[in-house]
């Protein structure tokens, strides 16, 4: 090989490398900075009060966000007792029955549902269950949830029930077993860790959420164990406080804030952990 | 020696594409039959016609006869379940479930109700390990992931697997062409030593393969059945040009 | 596209052929040394077997090495196996030529026995069978083959002449005994050239048409 052409390839090859690595460092320094602001800004105010008690009104000063953690915990259980099963389900009818018109259907409707800003899912459970209802609620808030979470489980599902090797599928039904026997105990376990992976992501997305609990799930100042009356949460909780004028208050939505992805994270190493491959 | 399964005069379609053409052909029982030819000639969908596995294919479609046992596979009366307990495969790829060896083999038990008990089904998966050489390298370890074996003996516990359900004949499309040679010949060996009990049709790539394990050898091209004879006849005599140029190698 | 076999198996044809024609000639020069009385060329053609042999050897190991490395089937299966087995029947007539050579040189010290008469014709007949046997081989020809077989026939026919006559003339001349005891073994080592062609155009048509014609009869009668 010609020596010149060989030194050049070599220089954009180390360019290449310098390039990207640099991308990579800027993406996991800017994650870092901002898990290092949030910790630095909010760790102060976290004390045992903060976490266990419900807001008092910003002249008062102390106060916490007890309620919001709890309302925060019942609406995504129940988004996901509501949106996992069926997500899910559909994620398998795509996967193993969905290769026509109606499968195509669900498909496009899910990608575009995935698309849709998460406000829109908001107004559209206001109009349909919360005027109805007479009222914002925990209810209403899981809802509109576990609609933005339905979409997400049942593309990861369906593509993760794919990534299951035809020869196994094969392997079951040439032992006789009928097709729902093999979808639910060989393709079905051996999907488990990917469609876990995906209900984790689609949890983690739906704990972030604000904007599909304004007008749903409101808030509310007090612990409230009750889905059908207005539920605080986290999101809407650090919204409101950041969004104040009080000085106190916004020192407490830092605080919320590293409570709120503190939580994540460990929904995250959790599920990990319960998941992990055994076979 | 009595034929196991008979086929007449059978046509195979992908759609519009007629993949076998006019194929009679007699298997006997308890022997070992090889099916051999160039990639695409139709011997893995011949092979799968037998426990109806081209079923999950929407636009096959088969004509003409399969019997076995005298009875017509295809026929609507036939439950393919039961069709596809009497007739096992094994597969190109190891494909064991991931889960226990021990789950492994006693799936198929399982689901077929086959067990009497706890310790009829400990029973049955230990003869199943047995008859397919893996008893003494798995016993120590069954409840362990099928995945951790090597890839001969996923091949075998694959093998176990089939056998545990007892079936009469046993499929195999290239059981051991992802093997190492010793891996392989522990597979050979083993169906050597099934064909006593099971009635065995591989199709295989490697002629020495053909020629080490099986009593028949048939040869496709084409969708078309070539050539059937014994397997020594066929390697040092074949009847028809076709053969001659495909097993010396002269097929381009 | 040549196969890489092919290579192999034509190199084997060209030195199978080359060792059919040194035994071809060594038997020749062999009848020629004893009616031409020339020990010379009879010592020559002993020497010559040593070339035969190592033909031998290089042939095995050829044939060796074709069915180890690239598992020859049918039709390559059967011209290997044929070439193995012809190749120690080409040497053990090259081996019988030396004999005759042998002989020769001790015949040639003794007075002439005039009764050469039949043997020219015997070494005649073997010559052409052996010649024929060896373009059946390369012409692939069964036919010709089998005809080859049919003239051994007429070998053994000159040999039970022959050996009756040199009974008949040791008897009646006691002091050519030694000699005629000599053409005695020169004609049994022809009779058993003329057996081997024969064992070579069985394999001859066992190439070409994979089925033995050897111990045929007495199989059949057993």
């Amino acid at each position: 090989m010609n020596e010149s052409v060989h030194n050049r390839r070599k220089l954009v090859s180390k360019i290449m490398t310098t390039v990207t690595a640099a991308c990579a460092i800027f993406a996991v320094s800017i994650l870092l900075i901002i898990l290092a602001y949030i910790t630095i800004r909010g760790a102060a105010s976290i004390n045992w009060e903060f976490i266990t008690s419900v807001p008092k009104p910003a002249l008062d000063g102390g106060g916490g966000i007890g309620n919001a953690i709890l309302g925060s915990a019942i609406m995504t259980v129940l988004a996901s007792l509501i949106g996992l099963p069926i997500g899910i389900g559909a994620g398998v009818y795509l996967a193993e029955f969905g290769d026509n018109w109606f499968g195509s259907l669900v498909r496009f409707v899910s990608d575009t549902l995935i698309g849709v800003p998460s406000i829109i899912v908001g107004i559209f459970i206001y109009t349909l269950l919360v005027l109805p209802m007479g009222g914002a609620s925990g209810f209403a808030g899981s809802v509109a949830l576990s609609i933005i979470m339905i979409p997400i489980v049942a593309r990861t599902t369906e593509e993760m029930i794919r990534l299951v090797p035809k020869s196994m599928r094969e392997g079951a039904l040439a032992l006789g077993a009928p097709q729902w026997r093999v979808t639910w105990n060989i393709v079905m376990p051996a999907a488990l860790s990917g469609i876990a992976t995906g209900a984790i992501l689609a949890i983690a997305r739906i704990s972030g959420e604000t904007a599909p609990l304004l007008f749903t799930a409101l808030n509310s100042r007090f612990f409230n164990y009750y889905i059908d009356e207005p539920m605080s949460s986290l999101t809407v909780q650090i919204y409101n406080f950041a969004t104040g004028p009080f000085p106190n208050e916004q020192q407490m939505a830092w605080a919320a804030s590293l409570i709120l992805v503190g939580l994540i994270l460990i929904i995250n190493i959790l599920v990990r952990i319960l998941t992990r491959k055994k076979f | 020696m009595a034929s196991k399964i008979k086929v007449t005069d059978l046509d195979f379609y992908y759609g519009d594409f007629k993949a076998l053409h006019d194929i009679t052909l007699d298997i006997p029982e308890r022997e070992v039959m090889a099916f051999i030819g160039p990639s695409g000639c139709g011997k893995s969908t011949f092979l799968r016609t037998f426990n109806r596995m081209n079923d999950t294919i929407p636009i096959a479609r088969v004509d003409g006869n399969i019997l076995i046992d005298g009875k017509d596979i295809n026929s609507p009366k036939t439950d393919v379940v039961a069709l596809r307990r009497k007739v096992g495969m094994v597969f190109q790829k190891s494909n064991p479930f991931p889960k226990s060896i021990f789950e492994n083999v006693a799936y198929g038990i399982r689901i077929n109700r086959m067990h009497s008990s706890k310790s009829d089904l400990e029973d049955k998966v230990e003869k199943a390990l047995r008859d397919a050489a893996l008893w003494e390298e798995v016993q120590d370890r069954l409840n362990t992931s099928a995945l951790g074996l090597s890839g001969g003996q996923q091949q075998r516990l694959c093998i176990a697997r089939a056998l545990a359900v007892q079936p009469e004949v046993i499929l195999m499309d290239e059981p051991a062409s992802a093997l190492d040679p010793i891996a392989t010949q522990k597979i050979e060996e083993l169906v050597v030593e099934l064909k006593k009990d099971y009635t065995i049709v591989i199709v295989t790539h490697n002629m020495q393969q053909a020629g080490r394990v099986s009593d028949k050898t048939a040869f496709f091209m084409l969708g078309k059945l070539i050539e059937v004879n014994p397997t020594d006849k066929m390697f040092t005599n074949p009847d028809e040009k076709l053969t001659e140029d495909y097993i010396t190698g002269r097929f381009g | 596209m040549e196969r890489i076999i092919d290579q192999k198996l034509d190199a084997l044809r060209d030195k199978l052929l080359l060792l059919g024609g040194t035994t071809e000639k060594a038997v020749h020069r062999a009848m020629r040394s004893l009616t031409e009385r020339d020990s010379d060329l009879a010592r020559q053609v002993i020497e010559d077997d040593k070339i035969v042999n190592r033909m031998e050897l290089e042939i095995d190991q050829m044939s060796i090495g074709i069915l180890a490395l690239q598992q020859p089937a049918a039709y390559d299966l059967r011209f290997v196996i044929s070439v193995a087995k012809i190749t120690p029947v080409l040497e053990r007539i090259a081996d019988h030529a030396a004999n005759i050579a042998e002989a020769a040189i001790v015949l040639n010290n003794e007075p002439e026995v005039r009764n050469y008469v039949d043997f020219p014709k015997m070494a005649e007949i073997a010559g052409e069978m052996l010649q024929a046997a060896l373009d059946a081989f390369t012409a692939e020809d069964a036919d010709l083959s089998r005809q080859v077989i049919k003239r051994d026939k007429e070998i053994d026919r000159i040999y039970d002449k022959v050996f009756a006559e040199l009974i008949e003339m040791m008897i009646e001349n006691p002091e050519v005994t030694t000699g005629a005891a000599h053409l005695l073994f020169v004609a049994k080592h022809l009779e058993r050239i003329g057996d081997y062609i024969k064992d070579i155009c069985e394999l001859n048509v066992y190439l070409t048409e994979a089925v033995f014609i050897k111990h045929r009869k007495s199989l059949r009668n057993s």
